[in-house]
């Protein structure tokens, strides 16, 4: 296996809903597709192990984070994957500087202050947004709390990088100026990535492979030709007549 | 020039809606103006110099503050299982939880002595807990955390489950995700259920009265203090219900500071 691919097949059951699919990539990012409800965000919080899961085997660049045969699951901190809610999920009682730090205040991670302002700093200037540093979470636009997520995400160097609708709660305007500063950020990223979008302009702009998800399994996978050429469901062909 | 806006019923319907209002503010208010009005400065000096004075102010203040601290150690973890969990057990636990916030004081004496007293149900084990100040802490505790569980536990419910995630995600153990992300971010409904434990806590008399009785120095607390003294000395009781309502008027302006500064830190 190669220093970026990576493979996870996934069984969980949340209530009545089950998750069973197996999926496999490499640094190329990947687009989940899929109706609400579909299994999407369930798939990224069982990748990060924030779910109770029956059997997995997680393999992300050589690493094992989780394996049923094998007996092993990485908790959530120790699998190194950036996560990256719908929300966002930014702490709103700090600052933008130490919400993007918190990865490096951790027991796990701990760096002194200074070097930790530097590399919080570093990685804001990295996605063009130094000057929020000193600013509150509850004063910034939607935007700009997309870009101080993914800036702390990626201050732990993640193998993996997980996205939920990252650009889903921005303005069509906005979203399209973040959309063409993430498609840079992947492509500078080099690592694994999972991208879940409703969006077909996400697609084309990050150059991603595309799964869709339907009822917890995979039922196509491809590139966006592909689905274009033979939709497997109503909602595939929706999708990508959109763009 | 446009013609005056003929008065709206809806403008009626405000007056009397102020009227109302108004009228319950000025309920609210003239029993504490009625008690600084009653009381001279010469009254008041006599009253703080009383014997039952410093005792019973003690002893309000330190089993307060211990049944405070016993209601946010043990209530805030209970508040965390009662937001988190979906089990019908928790909804059970939730309805008893909040059981002493509508049985009367009186009830809970009560119960308090079926339980803790030397016949009652623990009594077998040599257990006898009434006539004490472990009792008046009992008592307030029983009163006074419920009110703390169902703020702390609101505010838990409101917390992104997501925050916690990402905290984990960057590195941060189960105990650090709490405490540096959930405590501070639910800060502000954990403050305000603490202060309302509190006063309770300062306030509780029924079940005091029943279950730890009336000493001086062991279990009279102000509220108590109050009710002895009315027996004897008018003016007594009011001098100490001018300090009682005071202590609590210092605690309504304390929370409001705590909040502010935690709203601006973040």
């Amino acid at each position: 296996m190669s220093g970026e691919s990576w493979r996870a097949s996934v069984r969980a059951r949340l209530g009545d809903f089950e998750l069973d699919l197996e999926l496999d990539g490499d640094a190329r990012p990947l687009a989940l597709i899929g109706q609400n409800g579909s299994g999407k965000t369930s798939l990224l919080r069982a990748l990060a192990g924030a779910i109770e899961i029956e059997e997995a085997e997680i393999v992300v660049a050589g690493e094992v984070l989780a394996s049923s045969s094998a007996g092993v699951s990485l908790p959530i901190e120790a699998r190194r994957v950036g996560y990256v809610p719908q929300g966002y999920g930014l702490f709103a009682h700090l600052s933008v500087i130490d919400n993007v730090g918190f990865g490096l205040s951790t027991s796990l991670r701990r760096v002194a202050r200074a070097e930790r302002r530097r590399r919080a700093a570093a990685a804001l200037d990295a996605l063009d947004c130094a000057d929020l540093a000193e600013r509150e979470i509850a004063g910034l636009s939607g935007g700009e709390q997309q870009r101080v997520a993914l800036a702390r995400a990626l201050v732990i160097d993640p193998a993996l990088l997980l996205l939920d609708e990252p650009l889903a709660a921005l303005d069509a305007t906005t979203r399209q100026t973040v959309r063409r500063a993430l498609a840079a950020h992947l492509r500078a990223f080099r690592r694994p990535a999972l991208i879940v979008t409703h969006d077909v302009r996400d697609v084309v702009a990050l150059d991603a492979r595309v799964c869709v998800l339907e009822r917890g399994r995979v039922i196509q996978r491809g590139e966006l030709d592909d689905l274009r050429a033979s939709p497997a469901s109503a909602f595939v062909a929706e999708f990508v007549g959109q763009g | 020039m446009k013609p005056r806006p003929r008065r709206s019923p809806l403008s009626a319907l405000s007056s009397v809606a102020g009227l109302l209002a108004l009228s319950l503010v000025g309920l609210l208010a003239l029993p504490l103006i009625a008690l600084i009005w009653s009381s001279s400065t010469a009254d008041l000096r006599a009253g703080l110099g009383d014997p039952m004075f410093a005792p019973a102010l003690a002893l309000s203040l330190r089993t307060s503050v211990v049944s405070l601290a016993l209601t946010v150690a043990l209530g805030t973890p209970l508040a965390w299982w009662l937001a988190s969990s979906r089990a019908r057990v928790a909804r059970a636990v939730e309805i008893l939880v909040e059981l002493p916030i509508v049985i009367p004081p009186a009830v809970v004496g009560i119960a308090l002595l079926a339980t803790f007293g030397r016949q009652g149900l623990l009594g077998p084990l040599g257990l006898s807990l009434p006539f004490t100040t472990q009792a008046v802490i009992v008592a307030q505790l029983v009163v006074s955390s419920p009110l703390y569980v169902q703020a702390a536990a609101n505010a838990f419910r409101k917390l992104d489950p997501d925050t916690l995630i990402v905290a984990r995600s960057l590195g941060a153990s189960p105990v650090e995700a709490v405490v540096r992300v959930a405590l501070p971010i639910a800060g502000p409904g954990l403050i305000v259920g603490a202060s309302l434990a509190w006063a309770r806590a300062l306030g509780e008399f029924g079940a005091t009265l029943l279950f730890a009785g009336n000493l001086r120095g062991e279990t009279q607390t102000m509220p108590l203090a109050i009710f002895a003294a009315l027996e004897s000395d008018v003016e007594l009781a009011l001098v100490f219900a001018l300090v009682l309502a005071a202590v609590g008027a210092l605690l309504l302006v304390g929370l409001r500071l705590a909040l502010r500064a935690q709203r601006s830190r973040g």
